[in-house]
């Protein structure tokens, strides 16, 4: 292979669909349940994912997409039952690897829109590696990570998202486990888009899905859900409309980063600080730039979490440009097949096998 | 030992003599580049016709302290005028860059043998490091063997006096230099060594020229030199007409995976994560963008094979590579993609086990880790190539039965097979076996209300496979996992009677490949022998030399080689019964024996070894005929 030919510079990527064919204009639109499967649906009675399911098979039909270009592949857990609810392309894999698996097939199939659906024990603990690897290459791909703090399908063993002192079956004493924050962890992974929502905010959560579908590589979207039998209630304050408003720090670009009469200001050593209005210097208000290559502020806008929920941004806390791992790859590809003239031939595979120092023995001369 | 046909040749100088065959071996540290030097001394004999078989042998660190014995490398070239089989079980001549190549590797010497040594490299700091009291090349040591004693290093870096290059930069010459004294001694033609180096220092013009004079000057040292009193020659080997070309195993590997990719008409997605000593495969594969073919360095071997597998999901041909450890940790892949019944091809290139037990020494201790090294009942279709380039043919048709078969195909190479070569002749590309892969494009059944609907678990009548149907396809939407599914419809199924119809639907899938496997065949060719020697893998080289010697000797032995381990070629039963006597050689404590026992109720004789070294046709010789006589 040429020099010249293993590098390619595609500029700054496109629209996350671009490659994947959508629906003729003069089709009839489709509708919620064009994604909807013939299979029961069987989560707890109460549990977040019926509401998240609810959202994202009423967004879809807003892409345009063809059914059959979308592909859901999730891994283990109460979460991973996801694709068998929707009636496009699915695989539910094995604990943790989805990543992995989406991965290879996002990266040979440009004409794929490819969903990772996984929880915070499958997406943090047995698949953390594949998680970080996806978000660092930048892999065009939308990662839904429900995270309800706790292992559901185990039947309730914590997780590394439970707070320290969670009782649980297998922490009858509480847990000393130091729990991971998914955001600061994906954008310490140099993870393009980051996003946190929650199931009960319908609206919220699919205009996340719609940013998080449209940024081309890995968009990682935490979905705070509720797990009504083993962990009932974590997030309820923020559900609550009055207390919800008081403690969702909301990240819109642009603007300040208030939460009711609350504002994020910056300190002078560069950290935030969480004050009411009328006691912050207006010069220090913080407004959100989900744009900035630099993701300090994004990552200190993560560590304003706390475990007793009183303030949690809630939005995209970042969104910027970088080449796709996938993109690069077929380019590299491309470039190198077009550079010889077009796809190979029964002659450059004889080539091939004939290497450079072949002989011919019966007749005369070397090949 | 080599025989020499004639003292004289008319048609060659007057001292040369023939030969009929030679085993060198070239040792030093392995910062010397005794690879390179037996590489290109292998490609030398190949292009003059040479049959030939090759073995490097090398340690795991990548630069051991210099001079010590586990930092030695070696690279044995077995050259012959006639079919060769082995790399030579003993060197006829050993190049020994320094004390410790000759310490670590004389033990392998017959008396008789030639030996080249560095004299430069025996310092009483050298000789300490591994040992020697006093100077082996002095003290009589070697009085039974014909030494050559040679100052190779000071002689290179005498002979690029005019280059302006460091002292150190000079010295690294010293293996071209003895590459050119070999190539003299042996009358083989340095024009495409020449020509590699001019390829390879294109863009250091005065390393090049420095190279090129190293190699000239260990040539004309050894026109001038009085101390080889002949040069000796090996005629080329009868072979079929053909086009030829050495090659490794490894390399043939992944040209198969392309080729059958060609064949297909299907693009070939490798997942990889780098381990000895499968990586060159990953290497090759990563440098044939123009056919296609996308290679994924993963975060690890799982995400390795999760990328295949998604590729595969996709359409493509999915491939990993890995070694004994890799396989290890992708087995609950492999069993997912045996529950999904999705083509997937797994190479392992064995080493020695268990843990990271050898990594650069061969074994074939994996075998029962690929029929069993998952949870439940996940049957796969295992094949092992039985040369460097068998690699070739054995990867189209592993290929062949996962996609023909919607199934994990595992291919047990080992790390004599990945590195050793042998000269291969080249298929024509019509001559290839055609693939006729079929996606799925029409919904393929009927629901309750008479609509149309997709099956993906409805299974060919013939081969129990269930069709592949990639998503972008309209109308088959349809989901796939690892919880047990409903035959035909795929749908997620605890039923009892079902599973247990699934369980017995994979294993019969796998068990009906043999259908369309050629026969075991026995190589008798007097059909009265007693005794049969059946291998697998890489063992063929050794038992074929073995039996073939005692043959000459006037001892039946018949020979049979598995290609197919699982499933067994459909006669093997009958192969087995009919033979007093059957020998099954492994390197590894008796895992084939061990499934032939279970499968056949058959006696085996299973002789075995794992020293990390293919076995010796010698000591086969001594196992074979002592149950013929008996």
């Amino acid at each position: 292979m040429t020099a010249t030919s293993s590098r390619t510079d595609l500029g700054m990527p496109g629209h996350g669909l671009e490659g994947v064919p959508t629906l003729p204009e003069d089709a009839t639109p489709q509708t919620r349940k064009d994604f909807t499967s013939d299979q029961e649906v069987r989560w707890c009675p109460g549990c977040g994912d019926y509401a998240i399911l609810a959202a994202v098979q009423g967004f879809l039909p807003e892409l345009g997409l063809r059914r059959e270009n979308v592909v859901f592949v999730s891994g283990i857990g109460c979460s991973s039952r996801f694709p068998y609810y929707l009636d496009t392309y699915g695989m539910h894999s094995i604990h943790g690897r989805a990543p992995a698996i989406a991965t290879g097939l996002a990266t040979s199939r440009p004409d794929l829109s490819v969903f990772v659906v996984t929880g915070d024990g499958d997406a943090l603990s047995i698949g953390g590696n594949h998680l970080i690897h996806a978000m660092r290459r930048n892999v065009n791909l939308t990662i839904l990570l429900f995270n309800n703090q706790i292992y559901g399908l185990t039947k309730g063993q914590y997780s590394p998202t439970s707070q320290v002192g969670l009782i649980t079956k297998s922490t009858p004493m509480g847990s000393v486990d130091h729990p991971f924050n998914p955001v600061s962890l994906a954008l310490g992974a140099d993870a393009t888009f980051v996003a946190r929502t929650m199931d009960s905010d319908r609206k919220h959560l699919t205009e996340v899905l719609r940013a998080a579908t449209a940024h081309r590589g890995t968009s990682l979207v935490e979905i705070y859900q509720n797990c009504p039998i083993f962990n009932d209630g974590v997030f309820d304050v923020l559900k609550d409309r009055s207390e919800g408003e008081a403690r969702i720090l909301h990240l819109a670009h642009g603007e300040e980063v208030a939460a009711g009469v609350n504002v994020v200001v910056r300190r002078d050593d560069g950290t935030l600080d969480v004050l009411p209005r009328d006691e912050a210097d207006p010069a220090r208000i913080v407004r959100h730039d989900a744009h900035a290559d630099d993701p300090s502020l994004a990552f200190a806008l993560s560590r304003l979490d706390d475990p007793t929920l009183a303030h949690v941004p809630m939005g995209i806390f970042r969104d910027v440009e970088r080449s796709t791992y996938d993109d690069l790859v077929r380019a590299q590809i491309d470039g190198t097949i077009s550079g010889a003239g077009g796809p190979a031939t029964d002659q450059d595979i004889a080539d091939l096998l004939a290497g450079r120092d072949s002989w011919m023995v019966g007749t005369a001369g070397k090949a | 030992m080599p025989t020499p046909t004639s003292t004289t040749s008319s048609t060659s100088r007057p001292d040369t003599v023939k030969l009929d065959r030679v085993v060198i071996r070239f040792a030093g540290d392995s910062g010397d580049g005794m690879q390179l030097t037996g590489d290109r001394f292998t490609t030398e004999s190949a292009v003059l016709g040479n049959d030939l078989s090759t073995l490097p042998n090398f340690p795991a660190e990548i630069r051991a302290p210099q001079g010590t014995l586990p930092g030695v490398s070696s690279f044995q070239l077995h050259f012959a005028d006639h079919d060769v089989l082995t790399p030579g079980d003993e060197p006829d001549v050993l190049v020994a860059m320094n004390p410790a190549a000759l310490k670590a590797n004389l033990a392998d010497v017959p008396r008789g043998a030639t030996i080249i040594a560095n004299t430069d490299e025996f310092s009483k700091r050298n000789l300490a490091k591994v040992g020697y009291p006093t100077n082996p090349l002095e003290d009589g040591t070697l009085e039974s063997y014909h030494v050559h004693a040679v100052a190779l290093t000071s002689i290179t870096v005498e002979a690029l006096a005019p280059f302006d290059l460091t002292r150190k930069d000079k010295e690294r010459s010293t293996n071209m230099f003895a590459l050119g004294l070999l190539s003299w001694l042996y009358t083989r033609p340095i024009s495409l060594t020449e020509r590699f180096l001019t390829t390879k220092f294109g863009s250091k013009p005065e390393l090049l020229a420095a190279n090129l004079a190293a190699l000239r000057a260990g040539f004309n040292y050894g026109e001038t030199t009085e101390d080889f009193a002949h040069r000796y020659e090996v005629g080329p080997a009868p072979m079929k007409e053909g086009h030829y070309r050495n090659i490794t195993g490894n390399v043939a590997l992944a040209y198969g995976l392309v080729t059958a990719s060609h064949r297909a008409g299907r693009p070939l997605v490798l997942g990889s994560y780098p381990i000895t000593p499968a990586s060159d495969i990953l290497h090759t594969l990563a440098g044939l963008k123009r056919f296609g073919v996308t290679t994924i360095q993963a975060e690890d071997e799982i995400a390795g094979v999760g990328a295949a597998l998604g590729a595969a999901f996709g359409g493509a041909i999915g491939v990993t590579t890995t070694s004994g450890p890799g396989l290890a940790l992708k087995a609950e892949t492999i069993g997912l993609a045996t529950s999904l019944e999705l083509p997937l091809v797994v190479c392992d290139i064995q080493r020695g086990g268990p843990s990271t037990g050898l990594p650069t020494k061969t074994e074939q201790a994996d075998l029962l880790q690929a029929m069993f090294g998952r949870n439940g009942e996940s049957p796969v279709a295992i094949v092992a190539p039985r040369s460097p380039a068998d690699c070739f043919a054995i990867a189209m048709e592993a290929v062949r039965i996962a996609t023909t078969y919607m199934t994990p195909v595992l291919i047990l190479s080992d790390g004599y097979l990945a590195n050793g070569s042998e000269p291969w002749q080249i298929p024509d590309t019509e001559d290839l076996p055609e693939f006729d892969v079929r996606l799925a494009t029409e919904r393929n059944g009927i629901d309750a209300d008479g609509n149309d609907v997709f099956h993906p678990y409805l299974r060919d009548p013939e081969t129990l496979a269930r069709p592949w149907a990639v998503p972008g396809t309209p109308g088959l939407e349809h989901r796939v996992g690892g919880i047990e599914k409903a035959n035909i419809t795929g749908n997620i199924s605890y039923d009892p009677d079902n599973h247990d119809l699934m369980t017995r639907l994979r294993a019969a899938k796998i068990d009906g490949i043999a259908a369309t496997v050629a026969p075991l065949e026995v190589d008798d060719p007097d059909g009265d022998a007693e005794v049969l020697v059946l291998g697998w893998g890489s063992t063929y080289g050794p038992i074929a030399a073995a039996a073939r010697s005692l043959r000459a000797q006037g001892f039946p032995v018949a020979q049979a080689h598995l290609r197919h381990l699982n499933p067994f070629p459909s006669n093997t039963g009958e192969v087995l019964t009919a033979y007093r006597h059957v020998i099954v050689p492994e390197m590894n404590l008796g895992q084939l024996s061990m499934l032939l026992r279970a499968t056949f109720l058959v006696d085996i004789q299973s002789h075995t070894s794992v020293r990390g070294l293919p076995f010796s046709a010698a000591d086969l010789e001594d196992v074979i005929q002592k149950a013929v006589t008996e």
